[in-house]
């Protein structure tokens, strides 16, 4: 094997080829995900006429295009859904479930034609802060202002739990229905308790109390689901929200200076959760695991203690035992604190949207006041084993399991002790960035001043985004 | 006919042929980055057709950003270790399965059952990215289930209350990264350098031998030096997987498209995706894309240049 001396020598053009693609490879791919189209002309369908049954004009007989993510509550509901509503309008529905809503969405709203109607949730959702900055969200309080399919007598505002609006609001406009109601703390095995014979803690040191105690029996106090520092930071945000009260939330919410660095409530939650890391009662390396192997783990009885929203339940469906009796626990009380125990972080989740530049927008908003009917609540609730933002929305014969049983009662028993964080919403990049602190303070790498002050870094950054200023709460 | 219409007849041929490809990378790759460049001066949000022109703020936010220069210094580290590590062990393995045995009556042959090892070394590579990263999740597992930890909580070098949490350790995700790229892609560079070495006439081996050479000799002197052109790309390829990194990072790790733990991680191309997808920089994320192709072309420059040598003729 020799070279010739001439013309293109073969390793020649090899390694050439080879240092292009050096060049290349790993930037093509993300490059070449730049490239935006330009902006299509969207022609809209033949308006329908607007009556009081068809609020928003939707032509019969017209397209929908409906896109679900297709998670932990699966797509069968959605599809149930576009079934009743083709038959009910002659349209014809196309359904895409899936779990890279970014991945197959963000080229059609940069191309100009998004689906109709968009569950945008997920991993892979698209932000919608980022949505709302660049006007792609339709507004939805035509849907509210419109009557509500179970009683014309009623504006669909009307039918909606409290908070839904609030929680679906970017810069003042409602943009996003979230859809689901989940409330958000600790959860336990109603056996494994009654079993040890440990009473579910009221306050933060019967907490640390029974975590001992598991400990003791070989178990876990407190199991988290490491990897995703989202579920821990949840805990530590009520904590903060029960001692210091609904002020301390605004607080973050609304980005103040002191919402962490001089905010004795806040300091005193991270310190608490904290002390669960220095007395070692945590389920060993559940820092590092992902929801699915932390959770199975606490369903094996491994831990007693899991922080969860009211997803939980149908997510562990099949890892559960038959006898585990999973039961909901608010997240227990600091001394001093400003709300009382039975105070929950609870609120709409998988937001609903319409998209501006939606072919069919009036089949979407159509689609949206459906959603909110009686009947379409009952199907997700058959379906999806959880429950809606619509008030009284499941029929009463549909039995719940013990999960979601006992988060219904808990949301009885908070009544109108509810609150919900609306910064993550708001701010992707300060909750990051607060997570990536708490995960370092669950392995110790930190302390809780550190902590606090990087939760304030990430506020003061985030105060410079100039959409802030839209983003209030009072 | 003359030499120089001979080569000139030759280019055209040759680029008759090119045409197409040359529009499909003009169209593809090339458009692209132009493109690139022209947003990497706008807020572009990467959900609108509509953003403004900014300028270089993109750039001298760039310069001031921690996480990014983190990730460029994860990515420089990985381009030394990766090419190095790896090239050095698919060598070693090389040599020993095709010139490290020691037949009798002075035969150049591998080791033992080398046949095999060369199959056996090569299965790795037939996996893809995500099943690795699904593998080596349950190998860094942090609690007892995990692999790595099972074995020493038995061995009992380990605590089984306080088990070492892998890719949560700031000191060690890296290595743990390191060390999957290099498990999967010494098989291919040993199955590579098998084949350059078995192109290598056996009378060389057999004359350092019957000069006295020991096997650190023949490799030093002998096989390492007709190999050299071979080395030199794989340390371009290899090169290529340590700017990339994105798949096993954003799976393995924790934080948003990976990264984690606290940004220990990071490399160049989480950091864009993250901006570019989760954050709605899309303007910022591909002034990052602009100077990851600037680093990367520099260094494929360098590469090329540090390791061109005298052609050996055989």
């Amino acid at each position: 094997m020799g070279s010739t001396g001439e013309g293109f020598g073969r390793r020649d053009l090899i390694k050439r080829s080879a240092a292009l693609g050096l060049i290349s490879v790993p930037t093509m791919s993300f490059l070449s995900a730049c490239a935006s189209g330009g902006e299509d002309t969207t022609k809209g369908p033949d308006k329908g006429a607007v009556s009081k049954e068809n609020p928003f004009g939707v032509a019969k007989g017209g397209k929908m295009d409906v896109v679900v993510f297709k998670g932990g509550f699966g797509d069968d509901y959605a599809k149930a859904w576009e079934a009743a509503f083709d038959k009910k309008w002659g349209t014809t529905s196309s359904h895409l479930g899936t779990q890279e809503i970014t991945g197959k969405l963000q080229t059609r709203f940069n191309g100009g034609n998004p689906p109709d109607v968009v569950d945008n949730s997920g991993a892979q959702k698209i932000k919608l802060d980022v949505l709302f900055k660049s006007n792609q969200l339709a507004d939805l309080t035509p849907v509210l202002d419109a009557p509500s399919l179970d009683d014309p007598a009623k504006t669909v505002r009307d039918t909606l739990i409290a908070g839904t609006v609030e929680q679906g609001t970017q810069g003042g406009k409602f943009v996003s229905l979230n859809y689901v109601y989940t409330v958000y703390g600790f959860w336990y095995s109603g056996k494994l308790f009654k079993e040890k014979g440990w009473t579910p803690p009221k306050t933060w040191d019967e907490f640390l109390a029974v975590c001992a105690k598991a400990k003791e029996a070989g178990l876990g106090g407190l199991a988290h689901q490491g990897k995703y520092p989202y579920y821990i930071n949840v805990v530590i945000m009520d904590l903060i929200a029960k001692k210091g009260g609904l002020e301390a939330m605004k607080a973050i919410d609304n980005l103040e200076p002191n919402a962490f660095e001089g905010n004795a409530a806040a300091l005193a939650a991270v310190e608490a959760v904290y002390e669960v890391v220095e007395k070692d009662l945590l389920l060993p390396g559940t820092n590092g695991l992902t929801h699915t192997e932390s959770q199975t783990a606490w369903n094996q009885y491994k831990a007693a203690f899991i922080p969860s929203g009211s997803w939980l339940e149908n997510e562990q469906l099949k890892q559960t035992p038959d006898d585990f009796d999973m039961q909901f626990l608010p997240v227990p009380l600091l001394a001093d604190s400003k709300l009382p125990f039975e105070a929950i972080r609870a609120g709409a989740g998988e937001p609903f949207i319409v998209p501006e530049k939606a072919a069919n927008k009036a089949g979407g908003l159509e689609f949206i006041r459906s959603m909110l009917s009686r009947e379409w609540s009952t199907i997700f609730a058959q379906q999806a084993n959880s429950l809606t933002v619509v008030k009284d929305g499941v029929d009463p014969g549909v039995k719940l399991r013990p999960g979601t049983q006992s988060a219904v009662t808990a949301l009885k028993a908070a009544g109108t002790n509810t609150f919900n964080y609306l910064y993550p919403d708001w701010y992707s990049e300060m909750d990051t960035a607060i997570q990536d602190a708490s995960n370092e303070l669950m392995a110790k790498r930190i302390q809780p001043k550190e902590w606090i002050k990087r939760a304030q870094a990430a506020v003061n950054k985030a105060a410079q985004d100039p959409n802030a200023k839209n983003n209030r709460r009072s | 006919m003359s030499q120089v219409v001979r080569g000139r007849g030759r280019a055209g041929f040759i680029a008759g042929f090119l045409l197409a490809p040359l529009a499909l990378y003009l169209t593809f790759v090339i458009w692209p980055y132009v493109q690139t460049f022209g947003y990497s001066f706008t807020n572009w949000t990467g959900q609108s057709p509509t953003f403004d022109f900014v300028g270089v703020d993109n750039y001298s936010a760039l310069m001031k950003d921690e996480v990014f220069r983190g990730a460029l210094w994860n990515n420089l580290l990985l381009l030394v270790f990766v090419p190095v590590v790896t090239i050095l062990l698919a060598l070693f393995f090389a040599f020993m399965v095709n010139a490290g045995g020691r037949g009798g009556a002075g035969g150049v042959q591998g080791v033992a059952g080398s046949r095999l090892y060369k199959v056996v070394y090569f299965f790795p590579q037939v996996l893809s990215l995500a099943i690795l990263a699904v593998l080596f999740g349950a190998v860094y597992r942090t609690d007892e289930g995990g692999l790595l930890n099972g074995v020493l909580i038995r061995l009992g070098i380990v605590d089984r209350l306080h088990p070492i949490e892998w890719l949560n350790e700031p000191r060690l995700v890296l290595w743990c990264l390191l060390l999957v790229v290099v498990w999967h892609g010494v098989g291919f560079y040993l199955v590579l350098f098998s084949a350059a070495m078995q192109s290598v006439p056996k009378d060389i081996y057999e004359a350092a031998l019957l000069d006295g050479a020991g096997r650190a000799q023949t490799f030093f002197k002998v096989t390492l030096p007709l190999l050299w052109d071979s080395v030199q790309t794989s340390a371009v390829y290899l090169g290529i997987a340590a700017m990339d990194m994105f798949v096993l990072v954003s799976t393995m790790t924790s934080g948003q498209f990976g990264g984690g733990p606290d940004h220990h991680s990071e490399v160049m191309a989480t950091v864009l995706m993250r901006n570019f997808l989760y954050f709605g920089k899309s303007g910022y994320a591909c002034a990052m894309g602009v100077v990851m192709l600037v680093l990367t072309m520099i260094l494929s420059v360098i590469t090329l240049r540090a390791t061109r040598r005298e052609r050996i003729e055989f």
